[in-house]
């Protein structure tokens, strides 16, 4: 329950109101993180919040975070400067899980910031290609200017063994690409379903349409993985505040199998 | 091309899959061969609604312009969807435009010869709104999720 | 606390029991039982029996409490009040470290655990379950919590057979009492019959036997045994509620949509009194503090409530804005998804949620109500 004191070692903008912050710790041996685990990082004095780690898992020296400023902590985050201290506690939850996706198909489905907790996997599946059949990036967001980590996914648009497919809701004068809702995409991709694992990250209204798009296209509910999200204040199942039904949402979570959710999903409010 | 080319590719085209031979050869009969180089216009909001697009290659852009902002783009579609839905409905104008973002190669139909075949014989009629009925209702759920702007940064 | 071999009941006088107490003090314990304060009996520091509530009983319902005056000089003749012993194991405000800045950088300092001893003297059967359940929650996963974990192992139990049941008791269908099977160091019956008043004591623990063994006490013969049974029957046989348990995980997690959950949110304050007196209840939300400098910060865990609104926030809304939701939450989590997460039910049935209920809802009426009404 008590933070390491890390600071931080590089900020950069990605997107408007989206910083991501490079952390660097005095205990690197404590950094390593799957992907789909997340952090609590402390501002002293403000308060602390849950961010998934967004960078990759085989350089955890470089520990990412890409962070949107929604609340205080968020947005006292967000202006911390390089040097400045801050808390950090985790790394926590059940992240994605690769192992299910070896020899499979990997369809990825990322909305809007959910692109962040699904960078890891692919640094991971990147850096080890051969262990994975066909790998689709299918990226929704709400405009050009919102489009994350814009270099890499251009360096990764250039392999010829990953598909990647970014699609806006609204579009700029500018934009050549897919206007539209992601779960189209869903829809136009023509590979086999019956062999694909899918990873789904994005606000809970987007992951329920991407859901039925790959349910639609063939894709077995038990090979359908989502990462959700819920108030966090401890990260290890003790404050209650992050239950979604009988799960709690730090510890069995954050990614679960939809097969395992797929009840919890259709009652409001739950 | 013959007549029998382009049966062919109005046979093959994924949008009248599950139609029946006769029923494709009668659309056939309202079809022709288009190509459109980028930025070309396929349809302008305000024109008559005379000939539809079905796409069997390349993206268009739909959209709607609008003084000092430009063209405002809030769909692409791409091969095997269809170009304009507003023949289907009096005052048979177009809402929109479409602009080739690449080169587009497309079966044009002739809207008031479907209209009218559709009229003669309305199992052909019913088995067209079969077909476009469900590009409208998709069209319909994934504006509604556009327009709710599920990404955006709550107030 | 497991006794290899439990030596044989004794009985102590009430001067054995003012003896035990001392000696529990004497032993560096702070003595915290039962004592009547602001018309209510709660739990605070006894030093006496002066301070234990001779001669009082409660009369309990839906929404209602009241002390009222017994026949006789009973000193555990009551049921339980608002107070549960989470306020000692579990205090509603607890520190977790300070933290200073230290030139550019920053220094952390682990608040230590609490080195104070409580006794807890008086502890009812369905209060040793739901300390029970406690330990299940917040030491037997894999974050075991310092912090209560210090405080339990520093506990000394005593616990009381209830002499009498409360109007909103239900502790026989939770199979959690009246009679104190385990989890205690002693335990005690109070008997007031033609033989005196006096205490059946049993020994839970080689703690418990230690400090029974300086104190004035004879063996307990047949007829102090037979009373002590006849008393725990007798509060079984008067419970003030009942509740059905064997289908209530299905029933209430095949229900979440049922218009009973209207019905109850018409009534519901989302007033939270309910999470403040349930025994097992634990959450907790945290705060951080700082000096006017901000040089000098802290973070505390204080209880925190589902029944708030912002237990569920995340960006610009809760999940549960509904009060309707938030009943639901509690009450599903209480009886059905508490057994999913820690393998047994949540509720010991103290009925402590429905006398402090300022509606009076009744949680085993609303669960005979989802399973279909009166007969149900």
């Amino acid at each position: 329950m008590v933070p390491r004191v890390v600071r931080v070692s590089r900020r950069a903008p990605d997107a408007p109101q989206v910083w991501t912050l490079e952390l660097e710790t005095e205990a690197p041996e404590l950094d390593a993180f799957a992907p789909g685990q997340f952090n609590m990082l402390t501002v002293f004095g403000v308060g602390e919040v849950p961010i998934s780690v967004s960078g990759n898992p085989a350089a955890p020296e470089r520990l990412a975070h890409t962070i949107r400023a929604v609340g205080p902590v968020s947005t006292a985050l967000v202006g911390l400067k390089p040097g400045d201290p801050l808390g950090l506690r985790g790394p926590f939850g059940r992240g994605w899980p690769m192992d299910a996706a070896e020899g499979r198909d990997l369809v990825i489905v990322a909305g809007g910031l959910g692109l962040a907790p699904l960078r890891p996997v692919l640094y991971q599946v990147v850096a080890q290609r051969a262990r994975f059949g066909r790998l689709v990036l299918l990226y929704g967001t709400r405009s050009p200017d919102d489009i994350l980590f814009r270099s890499e996914i251009e360096g990764w648009r250039s392999r010829l063994d990953l598909d990647i497919d970014i699609t806006v809701d609204h579009a700029s004068p500018s934009w050549r690409g897919h206007v539209g809702v992601v779960t189209k995409l869903i829809a136009g991709a023509a590979f086999d379903m019956s062999r694909t694992v899918a990873f789904v990250c994005g606000p809970e209204v987007m992951m329920r349409f991407a859901v039925a798009a790959l349910r639609d296209a063939g894709v077995a509910d038990g090979a359908i993985h989502l990462s959700m999200e819920r108030n966090m204040k401890c990260a290890v199942g003790f404050c209650g505040h992050c239950q979604l039904g009988p799960a709690f949402v730090c510890r069995d979570g954050p990614v679960f199998r939809y097969d395992q959710v797929r009840d919890l999903f259709g009652v409001k409010e739950l | 091309m013959g007549i029998q080319g382009l049966e062919r590719i109005v046979m093959e085209h994924p949008f009248f899959a599950g139609l029946d031979e006769g029923l494709r050869a009668l659309v056939s009969g309202c079809a022709s061969n288009a190509r459109f180089e980028p930025d070309q216009y396929l349809l302008r909001e305000g024109e008559p609604a005379d000939q539809f697009y079905l796409l069997r290659q390349g993206r268009v852009a739909l959209g709607i312009r609008a003084p000092a902002r430009g063209e405002l783009v809030f769909q692409t579609v791409a091969e095997g969807d269809v170009v304009g839905v507003s023949w289907l409905i009096p005052p048979y104008r177009w809402a929109s435009d479409a602009r080739a973002l690449d080169v587009v190669h497309a079966i044009a139909i002739d809207a008031a010869c479907l209209r009218r075949k559709c009229e003669e014989d309305h199992d052909f009629g019913y088995a067209m709104m079969q077909c476009f009925l469900p590009t409208l209702i998709q069209r319909l759920h994934a504006a509604r999720l556009q327009i709710l702007d599920v990404y955006g940064t709550p107030a | 606390m497991t006794p290899p071999r439990r030596p044989k009941p004794t009985v102590l006088t009430t001067e054995g029991l003012q003896a035990l107490i001392d000696a529990l003090r004497n032993h560096g314990f702070r003595v915290v039982g039962p004592t009547v304060r602001d018309e209510a009996i709660v739990y605070d520091d006894v030093t006496s029996l002066a301070d234990l509530p001779r001669g009082w009983t409660d009369e309990q319902d839906g929404g209602r409490y009241r002390l009222v005056r017994r026949a006789d000089d009973a000193l555990f003749g009551h049921a339980v009040g608002p107070h549960s012993w989470k306020k000692f194991l579990h205090p509603p405000v607890q520190r977790l470290w300070r933290a200073e800045r230290d030139g550019d950088g920053v220094r952390i300092e682990p608040e230590p655990v609490s080195t104070e001893r409580f006794a807890l003297l008086g502890v009812r059967a369905c209060e040793l379950k739901a300390i029970a359940i406690q330990d299940r929650v917040l030491l037997g996963d894999a974050y075991a919590d310092a912090h209560y974990g210090a405080r339990r192992r520093g506990a000394f139990v005593v616990a009381v057979n209830c002499g009498v049941a409360g109007g909103t008791c239900f502790c026989v269908s939770m199979d959690a009492g009246p009679r104190a099977d385990d989890g205690f160091d002693l335990s005690l019956t109070e008997l007031m019959d033609d033989a005196g008043h006096r205490f059946l004591v049993e020994v839970g623990s080689d703690e418990g036997r230690e400090m029974l063994a300086g104190l004035p006490q004879r063996p307990a013969d047949p007829p102090d045994l037979a009373e002590a049974d006849a008393v725990v029957a007798r509060t079984a046989a008067s419970m003030g509620r009942e509740m059905r348990t064997d289908d209530i995980h299905e029933l209430l997690m095949g229900n979440l949509e049922h218009s009973r959950w209207d019905d109850v949110a018409a009534r519901c304050l989302s007033c939270g009194n309910c999470t403040m007196v349930c025994p097992t209840c634990f959450c907790t939300s945290v705060e951080e503090s700082s000096d006017l400098t901000g040089d000098q910060t802290s973070r505390s865990r204080r209880w925190d409530s589902c029944f708030t609104m912002d237990f569920s926030y995340i960006h610009g809304g809760s999940v549960r804005s509904s009060a309707r939701s938030r009943y639901r939450q509690w009450m599903t989590h209480k009886l059905a998804t508490w057994v999913d997460q820690f393998g047994s039910s949540g509720c010991v049935g103290c009925g402590r949620c429905i006398t402090w209920c300022p509606v009076g809802i009744d949680i085993t009426e609303e669960v005979r109500e989802i399973r279909g009404g009166e007969s149900a």
